[in-house]
């Protein structure tokens, strides 16, 4: 049995990859939370759902139990919490470069949600998706939802390929 | 993997062993294998043993907020669930029989986000104590609140308007209906994120911003079909015609709901109406399409889907939903 510090502890829940977008660790993600040991030895991970079905939640908590009693802790404990919500602004830095690099286009910022009620939007929304491939802002919707709960579908009229986007929620 | 990542760039810990590395985060296969052949057998039809939310969730656990009935509280969030269970199993409905696959895509992540609303509810519900008379003996112990509630609960015990379990129809009907169904509860969840019930709003506030997303994707093809040809026009309009007679219902107040109001933890469905009327005062005219005026139905004296009162649409609904559940309560994989 090694002797783990709180840092290592830390890294290794931070490897941890999205079972469904295997090219961003959890901490890229922005879904991990918080990794703390308590007083008995017990490693508390905690993490938040990017949707609330968001069916990767499970082997989530399992790939961060396997993980950890590999690198040694014995008693580990995965928390689910949901407040506060899940943002697209929580995925980082390096976590948009990576989808970039793997051909999805990153969400754009958001910003804290205002308070009251939603607008409605009846126009498709405004944004610019600039395509991952080429490079064009010339991009446009074919699917509001796609594979997974946190995507739309795009494609680009410059280079006709379609792809992905990380929809900003 | 992560190897350029600031947050790990840093020097590996060296207690990390090379049987950590031969996980290939990217195969697939691997990933169904390891799963397979876990130590944990995962019962066949919901969440599953100890996968369940009331597990692992950090605000499951809290207790009612002071003043709070535990039991209204329980059914109230039972109301809230059994909305978004039901629903979600009806848009179930739509997968491979969807016009086009990206719709089909579109009305299963509607089901889904809606299937997580539910199963948290009914989790924190279940952790009130609204599980345990429908927990037989011959359920194993370790199945979860959310998967006995959602399983093993008949008709009656359902609480949710009747306007979830209606028949979705055609595509401008299941369009109608989101629109309605998600502006309705989007102005609810709106309000609810300021319930003293941490639960309860911790999931308003999540539902908000999916809600948000489905009532834009509903009401864009509502205004497609409505201003479309001269037959899908005809078609919405049946369809927003079809969902009308359920819409009333969305607005009575049940005396439970009341109490919770008085408690500040709920909202009184009667305040709700004005943001639906502004939607559609906002969709209707671009879509060409009129206002329905259709009397109520699915009320008995008033009554409804909040006290168990349902109409015939929820009996098949069930069946589908929970028996293979019922049949094979032992099954895992």
């Amino acid at each position: 049995m090694v002797t783990a510090t709180a840092r290592d502890v830390r890294e290794v829940a931070a490897q941890v990859t999205d079972p469904e977008m295997p090219m961003l660790t959890l901490a890229d993600l922005g879904v991990l939370r918080s990794v703390d040991t308590a007083d008995d030895g017990t490693v508390v991970v905690t993490i938040t759902p990017t949707y609330s079905g968001c069916p990767a939640v499970e082997e989530m908590r399992a790939d961060l139990r396997r993980r950890l009693h590999h690198a040694g802790h014995e008693r580990v404990d995965v928390r689910v919490s949901f407040s506060p919500p899940w943002t697209t602004d929580f995925i980082s830095d390096a976590g948009r470069r990576k989808l970039a690099d793997a051909g999805v286009a990153p969400p754009g910022h958001i910003g804290p949600r205002v308070a009251g009620p939603v607008p409605l939007n009846l126009e498709p929304p405004a944004r610019v998706v600039a395509c991952p491939q080429c490079g064009s802002r010339d991009t446009e919707v074919v699917s509001r939802f796609g594979p997974t709960a946190c995507t739309a579908l795009r494609r680009c009229r410059a280079c006709a390929e379609p792809f992905e986007h990380v929809k900003e929620i | 993997m992560g190897a350029d990542d600031a947050t790990t760039a840093t020097t590996q810990p060296t207690q990390r062993s090379d049987e950590v590395d031969d996980h290939d985060a990217t195969n697939a296969y691997q990933a169904l294998a390891e799963t397979l052949h876990g130590d944990e057998d995962r019962w066949a039809f919901g969440a599953g043993f100890d996968a369940g939310f009331d597990a692992g969730t950090a605000e499951i656990d809290a207790p009612a907020p002071e003043g709070v009935d535990r039991d209204d509280l329980a059914t109230y969030c039972l109301m809230l669930a059994d909305d978004a269970l039901v629903a979600s199993q009806r848009l179930g409905e739509w997968a491979t029989n969807a016009p086009e696959l990206e719709e089909e895509v579109a009305l299963a992540n509607i089901a889904l986000d809606l299937l997580g609303q539910a199963r948290v509810l009914l989790a924190r519900a279940g952790h009130l104590g609204a599980a345990q008379r429908f927990r037989t003996a011959s359920l194993a112990a370790a199945l979860p609140d959310e998967d006995v509630l959602a399983y093993f609960r008949d008709e009656r015990g359902f609480r949710n308007v009747v306007l979830a379990e209606a028949d979705l129809g055609d595509f401008g009907r299941t369009m109608a209906w989101v629109l309605v169904f998600s502006s309705w509860r989007l102005a609810l969840m709106t309000r609810l994120v300021g319930s003293r019930d941490q639960v309860v709003a911790a999931v308003a506030e999540k539902a908000v911003k999916e809600l948000a997303y489905q009532r834009e994707y509903a009401a864009q093809w509502v205004v497609r079909l409505g201003d479309g040809t001269e037959y899908s026009h005809e078609r919405m309009q049946a369809g927003l015609d079809g969902v009308w007679p359920f819409v009333e219902e969305l607005f009575i107040a049940h005396p439970l709901e009341m109490r919770l109001v008085e408690a500040g933890v709920a909202v009184d469905p009667a305040e709700l109406r004005g943001e639906l009327d502004a939607v559609l005062d906002q969709v209707l005219p671009p879509a060409q399409l009129a206002r329905p005026e259709k009397a109520a139905v699915g009320l008995v004296a008033r009554r409804g889907g909040r006290d168990g009162v349902h109409t015939e649409a929820l009996g098949p609904v069930l069946a589908v939903m929970q028996s293979l559940a019922r049949g094979h309560p032992e099954a895992t994989w």
